[in-house]
């Protein structure tokens, strides 16, 4: 079957799936960047447990498998007695795990301005909290935003395995229509497309919008 | 911690000095910066702190904005006990509140201006009393324009800093300090990091704050004939201590000790 009346025949599914992954990627994004973010102000708290707390989260979510991570949620907390619904299993397995690695974004962005910054900000007398918040906070983010491109990109590409555990995203449309018309090179090559489409017309466009943003609120343009 | 028992939970005095170091330590491990300063600053005195590096010229004004901790000693702000607090009848290591409460007092202005590069002049000057006073942003505003129109700076209040040269970035810096109506000044070698062109654009700027203003001073510098002009006192720093203070025309005419004569005469084979 030509490609094109295979896309013809099954966009409808392809689209659906497509529209299930950009959801997941959302919901995943959302709280992968909460968690960064408190992970990785909790692993510069002068305090140890609260250390001791973000250095162990980061250490588990970025020391094993998403997969198994997935998994753990999906079929294994249920034994516990926390059923998770899967849609919701899919995003908070994959948000968690790229908070891990967001947290240490978010602490080299901190610890990348400069000491004078905080200085200043002590000497007009601003409590921690306003230091962080008005002061270091947006110019480490500003930092931080080149390597969140690639890590938003990762996660759009992590959120394919949250089909393993049947939420119809793209991946699992695309095995389901391979699975009854083995029209494998169509329905994989179409997934292919739209994944990097997603990735290279959507997310990087979005991130470099955003540096561009951040730079001029800097007056750095 | 050291013992503090010795020292007196306020300053008295009429008036009281401003600004009291009273056997002042501060070390890194094995290396002291400082040792067992004394040094009293009046209200409204202009002081001038000059001396080779790593003397402990800039390490006397970051204790005294309590951006370093001191190792021994107690340093009194307005008769009033910075580093330390009354408890009981006796002084023990200051809280983080009572730091905040007695910072209040105290502005200072950096070498590398610091500015918030995220904020326009104008915002940098209102951050402090908005955020921290809790002024409305109105009053903040008439405040902080007056403060950039005094420096000559009001023509370039929207601008980023990194849109300024660093003679206009460290006067921006010196209205940020002074919204925040302190009664004593910090200038840690405020000029160093300039181009030498615009160094008078900052000099007359501090020049204007001891002619029409009640403030005292403290000032680490290597401005030796701007030192002369506007300082009250001079106090050459060697080793972790005063080696030699006094009026300018006397230090810098006179020179007593031969350390102060050495440091003075190579100054001048510099320039």
């Amino acid at each position: 079957m030509a490609f094109f009346d295979f896309l013809q025949q099954y966009w409808p599914r392809l689209l659906s799936g497509t529209g299930i992954t950009l959801a997941q990627f959302l919901l995943a994004a959302v709280l992968g960047i909460a968690i960064s973010l408190a992970m990785g102000l909790m692993k510069l708290s002068h305090n140890a447990v609260v250390r001791g707390a973000a250095v162990t989260y980061i250490e588990v979510f970025r020391g094993t498998s998403l997969v198994v991570q997935l998994y753990w949620i999906f079929f294994v907390l249920p034994l516990f007695g926390l059923s998770i619904e899967k849609f919701t299993a899919g995003y908070l397995a994959v948000g968690m795990n790229i908070g891990a690695y967001g947290a240490e974004l978010v602490r080299g962005g901190i610890l990348s301005v400069p000491k004078g910054q905080w200085e200043a900000a002590l000497a007009i007398n601003m409590s921690p909290a306003q230091r962080m918040r008005r002061i270091i906070l947006p110019q480490a983010l500003v930092n931080m935003l080149p390597p969140w491109g690639n890590l938003m990109i990762e996660l759009l590409k992590g959120t394919a395995l949250v089909s393993l555990i049947s939420v119809a995203d793209l991946m699992f449309e695309a095995k389901q229509i391979n699975a009854t018309t083995f029209l494998s090179a169509q329905v994989f090559g179409a997934a292919l497309v739209i994944y990097y489409v997603l990735a290279r017309f959507m997310v990087t466009p979005f991130m470099r919008w955003l540096e561009h943003y951040m730079a001029r609120k800097l007056g750095r343009v | 911690m050291h013992d503090v028992s010795a020292f007196p939970l306020q300053i008295a005095g009429d008036p009281a000095p401003m600004v009291s170091f009273r056997k002042v330590t501060k070390s890194y491990g094995a290396l002291t910066v400082l040792d067992e300063l004394d040094l009293d600053v009046k209200a409204g005195e202009m002081v001038s702190i000059i001396g080779p590096s790593g003397s402990g010229k800039t390490t006397v004004l970051r204790m005294l904005m309590t951006l370093e901790e001191i190792n021994g000693g107690v340093i009194y702000v307005d008769g009033q006990p910075l580093t330390h607090m009354q408890k009981n009848g006796t002084l023990v290591p200051a809280s983080q509140k009572h730091l905040r409460n007695r910072r209040a007092d105290i502005g200072m202005c950096f070498q590398h201006f610091n500015l918030f590069p995220h904020m326009t002049a104008l915002e940098n000057c209102m951050e402090g009393p908005v955020q921290v006073l809790g002024l409305p942003k109105k009053e903040a505003r008439e405040r902080s324009e007056e403060l950039l129109e005094m420096v000559g700076m009001i023509g370039k209040k929207d601008q980023h800093p990194s849109r300024l040269s660093g003679g206009q970035q460290q006067r921006v810096a010196i209205a940020r300090a002074l919204a925040m109506r302190p009664k004593v000044m910090l200038f840690d070698e405020v000029t160093s990091a300039l181009d030498p062109e615009v160094i008078g654009e900052v000099t007359n700027v501090i020049r204007k704050l001891v002619s029409e203003h009640n403030l005292t001073m403290l000032m680490v510098t290597h401005q030796m004939g701007f030192a002369r002009d506007i300082s009250d006192r001079i106090c050459f720093f060697y080793g972790g201590k005063i080696e030699e203070q006094g009026p300018p025309a006397e230090l810098f005419g006179n020179p007593k000790k031969e350390r102060t004569q050495q440091f003075l005469s190579a100054v001048k084979e510099a320039v």
